[in-house]
């Protein structure tokens, strides 16, 4: 195996790709039949039988239990359809982020009002 | 003849939908990125175009993980947009042009690019988003559309280098379309963000400068990254520069002019970006 094969694995990244899209197929189907309204209003209805229609493994049924987004993306889900779940809750891509990141809300918030400092660093170097 | 007159490039996060449906487009936070618009909506009335031809990404609307085309084509004759999963109030509908996506496949497929055809397609907030933004007066969008849905979700995704000669290969199959449009390139999503893992919030204004630098001039700079190494430089969301690089190779390998260059951090976990690129010589397809 060389180098290429395997690059150098990013720092607090998960990428989504086959082995992860096999794995998470069935806790992504149950976020992505979530695009229906009725479906939410049946998810928050009986949360417990609407995991086991989609036959979610023990791993995914949990993480979902406790709402914690690192043990979902760890059990293959992927972020595109966790958002619809996160959007039942209320949660919008901030608190996921914070959620993810062990921050507060407004920490989060002010880390990424904080990164506009980048623009004014780059204008000092390129001028 | 047709002409291709230019291309229109913008972030697409779903909150923009939020601060237009709201109004908030003069509210602080909003200002710095609703502002870059004035010169779209100038150089749109001026160029008026009637078709675009759209690059973007679905986000788990249309598409499912049982089947992910890696490059998908609309050929249908309107496309509708549908509850994303927040219930939001839904964009208008689309017209497709449905002879000239057939000519685009035909010619695709012929320049071995298989792509996958859809005539039926639902449009997510990727691709309201952008025309909320370039045309938010109308009743009715005033182009005809052919999108591209590029596959940035589960991985292997396709190459920069690819995704540019898809785009290339969109410009060759214009030269022979026989139409007399006035068509416009489109290209959403971007720049920098990174939504999932340890890392969410990750933005990269240096990779950004760098895309935005290059794409007017040398496009295939763009292209010396790998899928992993631009995942690193823009985030796991941030390889919807694809969309981008896809859409300025429909530009044609000719250099082209930035007229109009906007780019402001954050909007919502993103480093927002609109860009207008116009070809330096005319180009009749
Ligand atoms: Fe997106």
């Amino acid at each position: 195996m060389t180098a290429q094969q395997h690059p150098a694995p990013i720092e607090g990244t998960h990428l989504f790709d086959g082995i992860a899209a096999a794995k998470g197929f069935e806790l992504n189907a149950m976020c992505y039949s979530f695009n229906e309204a009725a479906n939410r209003a049946a998810f928050l209805a009986d949360e417990d039988a609407y995991c086991a229609r989609f036959n979610l493994t023990s791993d995914q049924r949990e993480a979902v239990a406790k709402r914690d987004v690192l043990g979902m993306i760890a059990a293959g889900g992927n972020i595109y359809y966790l958002a619809k779940l996160a959007g039942i809750f209320g949660l919008n891509v901030q608190d996921v982020g914070a959620l993810q990141t062990g921050k507060s809300v407004p920490e989060f918030k002010q880390f990424l009002l904080d990164q506009a400092q980048q623009i004014k660093q780059l204008e000092a170097t390129h001028g | 003849m047709a002409e291709i007159v230019g291309a229109y490039f913008t972030s697409h996060v779903p909150a923009i939908g939020g601060a237009i449906h709201k109004g908030l487009q003069q509210d602080p936070y909003w200002k710095p990125f609703f502002d870059g618009f004035d010169k779209v909506h100038e150089w749109l009335a001026q160029v008026k175009p009637d078709v675009a031809i759209v690059f973007n990404n679905d986000h788990g609307l249309n598409f499912f993980l049982d089947k992910m085309p890696t490059f998908a084509v609309g050929a249908a004759h309107e496309y509708h947009n549908a509850d994303e999963g927040w219930g939001l109030p839904l964009y208008k509908s689309f017209q497709g042009h449905t002879e000239l996506s057939w000519h685009l496949i035909e010619h695709l497929v012929e320049s071995e690019f298989d792509v996958t055809t859809c005539q039926k397609m639902l449009v997510d907030h990727a691709l309201s988003i952008p025309f909320e933004l370039a045309w938010p007066d109308v009743d009715a969008w005033p182009v005809k559309i052919v999108p591209f849905a590029i596959n940035t979700v589960q991985h292997p995704l396709p190459s920069a280098k690819r995704c540019l000669a898809l785009g290339r290969a969109v410009h060759e199959a214009l030269k022979t379309w026989q139409g007399d449009e006035r068509i416009v390139i489109i290209g959403t999503g971007g720049l920098s963000h990174q939504l999932d893992g340890e890392r969410a919030g990750f933005i990269n204004a240096e990779y950004d400068k760098f895309c935005l630098d290059n794409l007017s001039k040398d496009p295939d700079a763009l292209t010396q990254h790998s899928i992993h190494e631009m995942v690193r430089l823009s985030g796991t969301q941030g390889v919807e520069i694809l969309n981008w690089i896809a859409a300025r190779g429909a530009l044609g390998e000719a250099a082209a002019s930035e007229i109009h260059r906007n780019y402001h951090i954050p909007i919502s976990n993103t480093a927002a970006a609109t860009l207008l690129l116009e070809p330096d010589a005319l180009v009749g397809a």
